[in-house]
């Protein structure tokens, strides 16, 4: 009964936490105007916060580089259970242009296990609503 | 009082982006900063020598997402001067076009997020909801909305039609609206005067010593624009004026950026009413003669520098990107000292800093007054087992 009412409210609504892992930005600001007016994701409940610890959803862009790798597996180790990441962007799922530059690892997905892509470079803001809805319906359907 | 030394970042929730500050504070008075770069080095000027000049365009478009287009004419001017072509006028027209669309878009962006560091989020906004009409507008010409893929060796690679032309000057007359708008609001709102005014002093003097670029530059009284004093694309003949402001703090930057918005919709206005008639591009062999190029643009955070040397080859020998921010960040590091904890983040917002452009480790655990250099798996073991120790107090 509890842990049915835990789930329900993280369908209804799911915190997210953006990690910048070496993007150049264009993914960042597309899903900041996902946020705004136009777009509104909060209206599915979804909210943006700056800790990992408070986040159900990491939103990870970019290549991993070098430097982040570490940082991004101590951040998705701070996520509670259970912790879903989304990887936002070309580069984020493989690595894209940045293929074969000699500080990019390549995607999320070398580094920590990522439960949804959403390709584009960078997507527009309805397909991150369609990536976060589709990722959502999954873990309602999951027992 | 004790010496505490607190980092900042590379994910911290005041922070959009990557970066690190090592922040020594005495109370709430900071008295010494350290900058910490480079957690978005992806390597890319070794990339730009493995790819062809036309895979670089795209690849220098994603060298930041925000100011995507001034790069790519960056690197499409440093070629051309090699191969010693000249763009045909209308063009340069559509190139600074689409530069001063993004100068907008991008000073838009600056406004917001500056409101939502003083926490002043209706700001965000509206400026953010305002910004996506310039997108809609890039939509419109390019087909994409942050990167355009139109800039390209020669000119650009697409030509705008008449009803376009409509739709832009329609979109600059809501733009001018608002911008006014904006102006009476950052010049009259308690909440800004009272959150930027003499936070983040920069000097005329220090400003110079520094090398700070772009609205910090103008902000600290210095009246110096690439695009006026050594005009290239379509600038020469273009009127706009170069706005500086003598508060020298965060919130001249704000004015000398609303301003700067105007003059941008002026521009715009100007070259559509003004588009020359004829061919968008010229074309050019594949691979570029031996020689080398410096190509400057101003890009809305300030001076971007392009250096390219070729070597007969359909592919570059260097390409070297001097992205504003770098140049910026240093006087970020001196105008932090002596300022108040809770203005940090709104100082860094200060420069509108893009570590994208720039960035192509030091753990400390802080013991009373030491600090002790732990790696990076040290440190995530001990706070894993501190937090785990944490849930059964």
């Amino acid at each position: 009964m509890f842990e049915k009412m835990v789930k329900l409210s993280r369908v209804k609504s799911p915190w997210v936490c953006h990690f910048n892992s070496g993007s150049c930005n264009g993914c960042d600001i597309e899903i900041i105007a996902a946020l705004m007016p136009r777009f509104d994701a909060e209206r599915f409940g979804v909210l943006l916060k700056g800790s990992p610890r408070h986040a159900d959803v990491l939103l990870c862009t970019g290549p991993v580089t070098g430097q982040m790798k570490e940082r991004l597996i101590k951040i998705y180790e701070q996520m509670p259970e259970p912790k879903f990441v989304v990887a936002f962007g070309e580069c984020a799922c493989t690595g894209a242009v940045y293929t074969g530059a000699y500080n990019v690892e390549g995607g999320i997905d070398k580094v920590i296990p990522v439960n949804a892509y959403v390709p584009g470079c960078p997507p527009k803001p309805e397909a991150i609503l369609d990536g976060v809805v589709k990722l959502l319906t999954a873990f309602k359907e999951s027992e | 009082m004790a010496r505490v030394t607190i980092p900042i970042g590379p994910q911290h929730p005041a922070l959009k982006e990557p970066e690190r500050f090592m922040v020594t504070v005495e109370g709430e008075t900071i008295v010494d900063a350290d900058v910490r770069i480079g957690h978005i080095h992806r390597g890319l000027e070794k990339l730009f020598e493995q790819r062809t000049y036309l895979q670089n365009i795209h690849i220098t478009e994603r060298i930041c997402g925000i100011c995507s287009f001034t790069h790519s004419t960056n690197f499409c001017q440093a070629t051309e001067y090699i191969l010693g072509v000249e763009p045909p006028r209308r063009g340069l027209y559509l190139r600074t076009l689409m530069n001063e669309f993004e100068r907008i878009h991008s000073h838009l962006l600056w406004l917001g997020v500056a409101g939502h560091e003083m926490g002043f989020d209706t700001l965000l906004m509206w400026s953010w909801d305002d910004r996506e009409r310039i997108l809609d507008l890039f939509e419109d010409i390019t087909g994409n909305r942050v990167t355009h893929a139109f800039n390209t060796i020669g000119g650009v690679r697409r030509d705008i039609t008449d009803a376009q032309i409509q739709r832009i000057l329609h979109t600059m007359d809501i733009m001018e609206e608002r911008t006014k708008a904006y102006i009476q609001v950052g010049l009259n709102e308690q909440t800004i005067l009272k959150r930027t005014q003499g936070v983040g002093i920069l000097t005329t003097a220090d400003a110079k010593r520094l090398c700070a670029v772009g609205p910090r530059l103008r902000a600290s009284n210095v009246k110096y624009d690439v695009r006026k004093n050594d005009p290239y694309a379509a600038y020469g003949e273009l009127p706009f004026e170069v706005i500086t402001s003598d508060t020298l703090d965060v919130h001249g930057q704000l004015v000398v950026r609303a301003l700067e918005l105007l003059e941008c919709v002026k521009m715009c206005r100007y070259m559509v009413q003004n588009l020359p008639a004829g061919e968008i591009r010229v074309k050019v062999p594949r691979k570029v003669p031996p020689g080398e190029a410096i190509s400057r643009t101003e890009a809305p955070r300030g001076e971007d520098i392009h250096y390219l040397r070729s070597n007969g080859t359909d592919k570059p020998e260097r390409l070297k990107v001097r992205a504003p921010t770098l140049a910026n960040i240093l006087n970020v590091a001196h105008t932090l000292k002596g300022a108040n904890i809770a203005d940090i983040p709104l100082i860094v917002a200060g420069i509108d800093p893009c570590m994208g452009c720039m960035d192509r480790v030091l753990i400390l655990d802080r013991d009373k007054e030491s600090c002790k250099v732990m790696s990076a798996e040290q440190l995530r073991e001990y706070s894993i087992e501190w937090y785990r120790k944490e849930a059964y107090r």
